[in-house]
C-alpha cells in the first residue's frame, strides 16, 4: 500500500474542507488509514484554506513534513504558491487557473504575481505543474460550486482509488437535488486533467496516467 | 449499534465517546477550537444539550446535573476555562454525584485565539486528574475512561484537547452502544460535600489530597499510559497530538505515550527512564511533563530542543532533536521553503456584513479611516477612544476601518471604557461589543456603569448569531442548542431593565440612523446604549440587485473603499463592484455613502460591471 499526502489549498467559501474530506472517505473505503487536517483560521471570511489529507497503512501525523506533498490540489493560484515549500521534489500539482485579489491587491497595496511569477515558485518544486481552468469549466457546467468535485475528478487521475468509490462518496456528501452535477463535474474534472496531461507531454517525466482500469481492486497500487 | 468505521473529528469523537458512556446533559459556550463538541452531541436528541450563556454557566449547569445524578459533559475553547475557573475549582472541591467531564480545548500558534496558554496547569490548581488524548480513536474511547474515573474518585475529570486534535479527522472504529447507567435521577442532600462553607471546605481539602494520591497510584496500571518499546538508546516521554508528530520523526525510538497528564505515574516513568540511554520529553507549549519528570529527579531534555511557544509540527521537532544531538541522520535534500513576499490574504468582514456600516460611521468620525493611497501615514488624533471586544467584529481593528482601539477577552470592552473614563480622560469613549459578547460577559460592567456613572457610549452590534466561531444561536435568538424554539433574551429590555435610560435601536444598514444615534450619545453627558440590529449576511444569503458604480459619476475619490466591503474592488484605477460577490438590497451602504450617487443597483445605471 503506496502512502499519498495530499494537500488541498484555497480560500475560504471555495469548498476546501469538503473536498478533502471526500478525498479522506474515498481512500477509508478503500482500506487506507487516513489522517486529515485543516488549517483554516477564520476562513469563513475569505482567509486562506489548507488541508493535509495523508493515506496509507498507518499514519501518525495529521501534519505532513514540509517537502513531502506528493500531490497538491489548489484552488487557487495565489494559494499554491504559498505552500508551494511543501511540494516534494516531482511532486504533482493540480492549479486552478483562478486569481482572487487579496484585500490589499484590492486596494491597490501590492501587486498579484503573474502566471510566469506563480510557476517559477512551483517549480522550485517540481516540473509537474498543471494548470487547468476548473472555474471557467464549471461556470460552463452552470454550478459555480461545483469547482471543488470537478478538482477531486483532476486529482483522482493520480490515485489508485475505485472511481465508483469516489462517485458514491461523493453523492453522499453534496446536498441532494445537486448529485448528478456534481458526478458530471468530477467526470469532467478527470477527462480535463487528462486532456491537459497529455498535452504537457506526460511522457516526458516518465509518468503514466492511472485509468479506471488499471485500478480495480484500488488501495493495492 | 453494528460495527462502525468513520472519519471523525477529535470533537467528533468526544461526543460520540460521550453519548456512548451514557452522557445525559451537555452544555457549552461557543468557542474554537471546541465548538464541535456540543454542536455534535446536540444532534442526539435522547440528552439534553444546551448552548449556555458563558462558560461559567456551563459548568454550573453541568454540576448541577451531576449533583442530581446525571453523567455531564462541559465543553469550552481553553480560555473559557479562566471564565469558568471558579466554578470548576468548586467543582472538584465537593467533587461530583455522577460523572462530570470538563473538556477544554487549547490552541497552541492561536489559530483563533488571543492567547496560547496550556490549561493543563489548571489540573495542579483545581487537584483534578487530565486525560489527553492523541487522535480520534482515543478521544473517542478515553471518554469512556473519563467518566469511569469521575465516578470512581469523585472528582470531575479535565479532557485537553488542542486545536490539531480537535480539528484533525481520523478513523474511528467502534462497536459499543450507548450504555446509561442505571440509576435514578434525583438530588441527596449532603450538607457536609455540597455546601462549601469554610467548616465543611476544611474538610474537603484533605480529601481532595488524598484524592490526587489515588489518582496517581491508579495511572500506574491505566491503560491509556503506554509504553511502546522500540531502540532503547533514546525514550522519549509525549502525549496527545506531539506524540504522533514525535512518531513520524523518530520511528524506531521507545515511547512512553502518557493519556493521563496529571497525577503523573511516577514508578512507570522511573521504569521508563532506567531502560533507556537518553530520555527526551516531546510536548507542546509549557514544560509540564518535563518539570515534574525533573523534579522525581530524573534528568530529561525538553524545552532545549522543543519550542514552548507556538504549535509544533514534524519538522519543528525533527531541527529541534537535530540540533541537540539526538537525530544523526542528515537531511535529504532542503526544501525551497516558504515563498517571502507573497500577499497575505487575512480573514475579511464579508459583503454586506451588518458591522460594517457602523464601522465606516465611527471611523470617519473619529477621523481613522484615510484613502488607500495615503494609508501609513500616522492616524489623526481626534480625542475619541474605541475599547473592543472579541467576535467578527474585532476585524473592525484593521485597515482600512482602523476602528477598534483595544481587545482583551470577551466581555472587557465596557469594563475597559469606564476605567478610561474613570481615570479622567478628556477622550470621549466608545465600548463596542456583539451581542453574543454581551451576553456572554458584557452585562455585569454594563450594571457597573449604570452604578458607578460615567459619560460613556456602548454600542451593541447585534447580528442576531454568534457569528465568529461559525453561527451558534445564543439567548438572544429564542432558538436552543437543539434547534428547539425557546424564549429570546430582548436586549434592549435587558438594557433599560438595568437601569439604563438613554437606549437607541438602529438599524446596522441606515447609515444616516447610525450617525444620527452617535453623534447624539457622544454629545450626551451620561451612559448611552446604541443596539445597531442587522442580521449576519452569511446567516440571511440574500443576494438580490447587486449594485454597479456608474463609471461616468465616480471621480474616483474612494471613499467606498474605506468600508472594506471585499465587493467593491479596484483594479486599473477603476472602482468597480463584484456583482456575485454583492448582496445588494440587504445592504446597500455603499450606495449610501457615495457623496456623488454613482452607486445604484444594476437595473438603474444600466451599465454592466466589469467581468
Ligand atoms: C471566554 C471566551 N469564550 C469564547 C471565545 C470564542 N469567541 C470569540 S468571539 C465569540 C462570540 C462572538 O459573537 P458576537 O459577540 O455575537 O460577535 P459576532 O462574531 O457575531 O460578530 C466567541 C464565542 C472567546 N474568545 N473567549
Ligand atoms: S460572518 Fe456575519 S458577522 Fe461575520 S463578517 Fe460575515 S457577515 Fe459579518
Ligand atoms: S451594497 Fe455595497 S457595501 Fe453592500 S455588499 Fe454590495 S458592494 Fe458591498
Amino acid at each position: 500500500m503506496k502512502k499519498f499526502d495530499l494537500l488541498v489549498t484555497g480560500v475560504g467559501g471555495q469548498g476546501v474542507i469538503l473536498a478533502s474530506n471526500i478525498i479522506g472517505e474515498v481512500a477509508l473505503a478503500a482500506g487506507y488509514d487516513v489522517k486529515k487536517t485543516d488549517t483554516l483560521g477564520m476562513a469563513q471570511r475569505g482567509g486562506s484554506v489548507v488541508s493535509h489529507v495523508r493515506l496509507g497503512r498507518g499514519v501518525y501525523s495529521p501534519l505532513i513534513k514540509a517537502d513531502e506533498v506528493d500531490i497538491m490540489v489548489a484552488f487557487e493560484k495565489l494559494e499554491a504558491a504559498r505552500w508551494s515549500h511543501y511540494l516534494r521534489p516531482g511532486a504533482v500539482a493540480i492549479v486552478n487557473n483562478h486569481a482572487q485579489f487579496p484585500l490589499s491587491v484590492n486596494l491597490g497595496d501590492e501587486p498579484y504575481p503573474d502566471d510566469g511569477e506563480i510557476v517559477g515558485i512551483l517549480r522550485r518544486s517540481t516540473e509537474r505543474i498543471y494548470l487547468i481552468d476548473g472555474t471557467s469549466r464549471v461556470e460552463a457546467l452552470g454550478n459555480p460550486r461545483t469547482l471543488n468535485v470537478f478538482l477531486l475528478g483532476c486529482a483522482s487521475v493520480f490515485l489508485p482509488l475505485k472511481i465508483r468509490v469516489w462517485q458514491d462518496i461523493i453523492s453522499q456528501r453534496v446536498p441532494p437535488g445537486v448529485q448528478k452535477l456534481n458526478i458530471t463535474a468530477f467526470n469532467r474534472g478527470r477527462k480535463e486533467m487528462r486532456r491537459v496531461y497529455l498535452r504537457q507531454g506526460a511522457a516526458e517525466y516518465g509518468a503514466r496516467v492511472v485509468d479506471t482500469e488499471d485500478v480495480r481492486g484500488g488501495g493495492r497500487a | 449499534m453494528a460495527k462502525m468505521i468513520k472519519l471523525l473529528s477529535g470533537n467528533e469523537a468526544l461526543a460520540l465517546g460521550a453519548y456512548h458512556a451514557g452522557v445525559e446533559v451537555a452544555a457549552a459556550y461557543p468557542g474554537t477550537p471546541s465548538t464541535e463538541i456540543l454542536e455534535s452531541i446536540a444532534r442526539f436528541d435522547d440528552i439534553y444539550a444546551e448552548w449556555s450563556t458563558n462558560e461559567k454557566v456551563a459548568v454550573e449547569v453541568a454540576l448541577g446535573a451531576s449533583y442530581a445524578g446525571a453523567r455531564s459533559l462541559v465543553s469550552m475553547k481553553h480560555v473559557g476555562l479562566n471564565v469558568a475557573s471558579d466554578p470548576f475549582i468548586a467543582a472538584s472541591t465537593t467533587g461530583v454525584g455522577a460523572g462530570m467531564v470538563v473538556v477544554a480545548a487549547d490552541d497552541p500558534g492561536m489559530h483563533s485565539s488571543q492567547n496560547e496558554q496550556d490549561s493543563r496547569h489548571y489540573a495542579r490548581l483545581a487537584k483534578v486528574p487530565v486525560l489527553e488524548p492523541g487522535d480520534s480513536q482515543e478521544a473517542y474511547e478515553l471518554m469512556a475512561h473519563a467518566f469511569d474515573i469521575s465516578e470512581r474518585f469523585d472528582t470531575p475529570v479535565l479532557v485537553r484537547m488542542t486545536t490539531r486534535l480537535s480539528h484533525s479527522k481520523s478513523v474511528v472504529k467502534t462497536d459499543r452502544e450507548r450504555a446509561v447507567p442505571g440509576r435514578a435521577v434525583g438530588f441527596k442532600r449532603d450538607v457536609a460535600k455540597y455546601v462549601m462553607v469554610p467548616a465543611y471546605a476544611r474538610l474537603r481539602h484533605p480529601v481532595m489530597e488524598e484524592r490526587l494520591v489515588g489518582l496517581a497510584t491508579f495511572a500506574e496500571t491505566l491503560p491509556l499510559n503506554q509504553v511502546l518499546w522500540g531502540d532503547q538508546s533514546l525514550g522519549v516521554v509525549s502525549s496527545g497530538v506531539a506524540y504522533q508528530y514525535s512518531r513520524e520523526v523518530l520511528p524506531r525510538a521507545s515511547f512512553l505515550k502518557l493519556g493521563m497528564v496529571y497525577p503523573l505515574p511516577e514508578n512507570l516513568i522511573r521504569y521508563f527512564a532506567v531502560q533507556v540511554d537518553r530520555l527526551v520529553v516531546i510536548e507542546e507549549l509549557d514544560p509540564f511533563l518535563e518539570e515534574s519528570i525533573r523534579a522525581m529527579g530524573i534528568s530529561v531534555v525538553g524545552k532545549e530542543c522543543i519550542p514552548r511557544v507556538g504549535e509544533l509540527n514534524p519538522d519543528i521537532i525533527e531541527d529541534g532533536l537535530r540540533r541537540i544531538g539526538l537525530l544523526n541522520e542528515v537531511v535529504s535534500s532542503p526544501g525551497p521553503g516558504v515563498v517571502p513576499g507573497l500577499p497575505k490574504r487575512p480573514p475579511l468582514l464579508c459583503p454586506g456584513c451588518p458591522h460594517a456600516g457602523f464601522f465606516f460611521v465611527i471611523s470617519r468620525l473619529g477621523k481613522r479611516s484615510r484613502a488607500p493611497k495615503s494609508r501609513g501615514k500616522a492616524a489623526s488624533e481626534s480625542g475619541l477612544v474605541i475599547t473592543g471586544d472579541i467576535g467578527c467584529y474585532t476585524l473592525g481593528a484593521y485597515p482600512p476601518l482602523n476602528a477598534m482601539d483595544t481587545c482583551a477577552c470577551m466581555g472587557a470592552s465596557i469594563g475597559q471604557a469606564l476605567g478610561m473614563v474613570k481615570a479622567g480622560t478628556s477622550q470621549r469613549v466608545v465600548a463596542v461589543i456583539g451581542d453574543s459578547t454581551f451576553l456572554h460577559s458584557g452585562i455585569t460592567p454594563l450594571v457597573d456603569a449604570v452604578y458607578n456613572g460615567g459619560q460613556l457610549t456602548v454600542v451593541i452590534l447585534d447580528n442576531g448569531t454568534t457569528a465568529m466561531t461559525g453561527h451558534q444561536h445564543h439567548p438572544g435568538t429564542g432558538i436552543s442548542a437543539q434547534g428547539k424554539e425557546t424564549r429570546a433574551v430582548k436586549l434592549e429590555d435587558v438594557v433599560r431593565g438595568v437601569g439604563v435610560s438613554d437606549v437607541r435601536v438602529v438599524s446596522a444598514f441606515n447609515i444616516r440612523d447610525i450617525r444620527a444615534a452617535l453623534r447624539s450619545s457622544l454629545d450626551s453627558s451620561g451612559l448611552s446604549v446604541i443596539i445597531v440590529r442587522g442580521a449576519c449576511a452569511v446567516r440571511a444569503p440574500r443576494h438580490a440587485q447587486p449594485r454597479v458604480i456608474d463609471a461616468e459619476k465616480c471621480n474616483q475619490c474612494q471613499l467606498c473603499l474605506l468600508i472594506g466591503c471585499p465587493a467593491i474592488r479596484r483594479e486599473n484605477k477603476r472602482i468597480y463592484i463584484d456583482p456575485a460577490s454583492c448582496v445588494g438590497d440587504a445592504c446597500t451602504i455603499c450606495e449610501q455613502i457615495c457623496p456623488r450617487q454613482a452607486i445604484a443597483p444594476q437595473f438603474e445605471v444600466g451599465v454592466v460591471a466589469p467581468a
